[in-house]
């Protein structure tokens, strides 16, 4: 009898789970993991617009001899292997100094650098084309205070339009992940930092014995989110270069590749969607692989 | 002693007001450039120039400003009640009727947040072309309302929630979606609020998927205007930098008025 009860009990809490949960479910299912599993079939076909045939492992092996997707694939890697780690160490020690409430105008800085955020993808792209133009601001700046002796044709010249991406994003981002790092600092006890100080610790040692350790669970986590947003760059390169990824494919990525393929040209669907899958197995690749350093360590 | 102390002090405020400088800088030179021809922009002028009237004339007269600011407002709003309904509905399901396979089913929400968006923009275009929804805002808010990472933050934050609350409106006879609205909404208000502010600036930057369903000028929002306005050949950057204003000062204000939720919101995801 009392068993019956709770049985009818768990059944009515669970139904109102479940109804609670659905409609986010459903939503998931249709617009999420329906597409990611379409993606996967598609990529087995070749074609193009609409007549597509079966092609088997056609499309992995034409990645192989396709020398635009190589580049793109170059290129998105070099942008995170690059941009993630400077960007990291430069929002730590901006953390790191900002943590320190005696110092003045401390709402203030923490406000400015936090600012880029705001910004929407799109338009700080196109401002920091103006800027980067070759007769604009940063050039005659660069020039002005003697650090180069003609302009840098950030737009035009391979190598500098990389860094000109580089630059970009660390912009845009390093504020963002000050604030993760900062209020993770707010947890550790001051003390210990005082101890250090009194012991005659200098501060770059602090830093890397203290901090660095203190916030490895926080530095890990947007480590992995800014590495998977880089691997999907795409809003940037596409505003700084007209949507070509130029000059010569140096700043094109794998994600502007798939657009380009799929939007721009005689849309190539199943092309697009085996480069797609490129990108899924990297970002997959390389949440497991720092989940799993993180975890070893501790 | 004292005069490392000093020298360190120096170094850390040089350090900081570099860092502020240059990140306060490009707003500084989208205002500034806002006054300037587009030659004088491309040439890097500093000083504030005579050109705004002109600029702004010439926005106007490229772009149906009303229409845009409309479209970008319509849909960042709606999609973001829809995300924040849906998806609070979805946190407070899953902390507070625990069950195994919900457990398991959340575990594989929460996967998704891994899925990039390059892997679903074909098969969803090909899904909006064939119902007929491209160029339509409902095809750009359908994909993005069921939101993995808005899931997740109102599950964190209903762990603060108390169960009493629940209970008690429970003896009194509230039935669960009752409980839901009248109990659970209001409590958690600044919750709603961070969520708000995030999800606003994400479905007001919202670029790529919008690049590809709004292909007319009638349904196109102001950050697809600014970069076609910038894309051009020969791009007349006075014009560009009015529309990067407008793009951006929504965002500033929502920034500038919810500072503490916007922060709170962020950090939801570290808590």
């Amino acid at each position: 009898m009392a068993a019956g009860k709770t049985g009818g009990l768990k059944r009515y809490y669970d139904l109102n789970g479940w109804l609670f949960v659905a409609p986010s479910l459903l939503l998931i299912a249709i617009f999420l993991v329906y597409p990611i599993l379409r993606s996967l079939y598609l990529s087995f076909f070749s074609g193009k617009g609409m007549m597509m045939k079966f092609a088997g492992f056609g499309n992995v092996a034409r990645l192989w001899n396709d020398p635009v997707f190589l580049q793109a694939l170059t290129n998105t890697v070099t942008f995170f292997v690059v941009q993630v780690p400077i960007m990291i160490t430069l929002a730590l020690m901006l953390a790191a100094v900002l943590n320190d409430d005696k110092l003045k105008f401390i709402g203030f800085f923490r406000t400015a650098i936090f600012l880029p955020c705001v910004a929407s993808l799109v338009a700080y792209s196109v401002l920091f084309k103006s800027m980067f133009s070759v007769d604009g601001v940063v050039n005659s700046a660069l020039l002005a205070v003697g650090l180069i002796a003609t302009p840098i044709g950030w737009l035009t010249e391979p190598f500098w339009a990389k860094v000109l991406v580089i630059l970009a994003i660390t912009w845009r981002w390093t504020g963002y992940n000050m604030i993760f790092y900062l209020a993770a600092l707010q947890n550790i006890d001051k003390s210990i930092y005082e101890a250090a100080r009194i012991d005659g610790v200098p501060a770059w040692a602090r830093f890397v014995y203290i901090t660095v350790p203190m916030l490895k669970p926080v530095i890990l986590f947007t480590t992995i989110i800014s590495t998977i947003g880089t691997i999907q760059l795409f809003d940037e390169v596409y505003n700084l270069t007209e949507g070509r990824g130029g000059p010569a494919n140096a700043t094109l990525t794998l994600s502007l590749y798939i657009y380009n393929l799929t939007f721009r040209f005689m849309p190539s669907f199943g092309y697009a969607a085996t480069i797609s899958y490129v990108i899924v197995i990297m970002v997959a690749l390389l949440s497991f692989l720092q989940f799993y350093a993180a975890r070893d360590r501790s | 002693m004292n005069a490392s102390r000093l020298f360190t002090a120096a170094l850390q405020y040089v350090f900081l007001a570099t860092a502020a400088f240059l990140s306060i800088f490009p707003f500084i030179w989208m205002v500034i450039s806002s006054t300037n021809t587009s030659i004088d922009i491309i040439s890097g002028r500093t000083g504030i120039g005579e050109a705004f009237a002109t600029n702004v004339g010439n926005f106007f007269a490229q772009v149906d400003v009303p229409l845009v600011f409309w479209n970008s407002t319509k849909l960042a709003v709606l999609a973001t009640l829809l995300t924040i309904v849906v998806s609070s509905l979805a946190g407070y399901g899953f902390e507070m009727f625990r069950s195994k396979a919900r457990d398991r089913i959340y575990a594989l929400v929460l996967l998704t947040l891994m899925v990039p968006f390059a892997a679903l923009m074909i098969p969803l275009f090909m899904m909006m072309a064939k119902s007929g929804l491209i160029n339509t805002h409902i095809a750009i808010m359908l994909p993005t309302i069921a939101s993995a990472f808005i899931i997740f933050y109102f599950r964190q934050s209903t762990k603060a929630f108390q169960t009493e609350l629940r209970d008690a409106a429970k003896v009194d006879g509230l039935k669960e979606w009752q409980i839901f609205l009248y109990i659970y909404v209001p409590v958690m208000r600044s919750t709603y609020a961070a969520a708000f502010v995030i999800v606003f600036m994400t479905n007001w930057n919202n670029y790529l998927w919008p690049l590809i369903v709004l292909q007319s000028n009638e349904t196109k929002t102001i950050t697809l205007v600014v970069s076609s306005l910038a894309s051009a050949y020969y791009p007349d950057y006075g014009v560009v930098m009015i529309g990067t204003i407008l793009a951006t000062l929504p965002t500033l204000f929502v920034f500038f008025v919810m500072q503490r939720q916007f922060v709170q919101g962020m950090l939801g995801s570290v808590k």
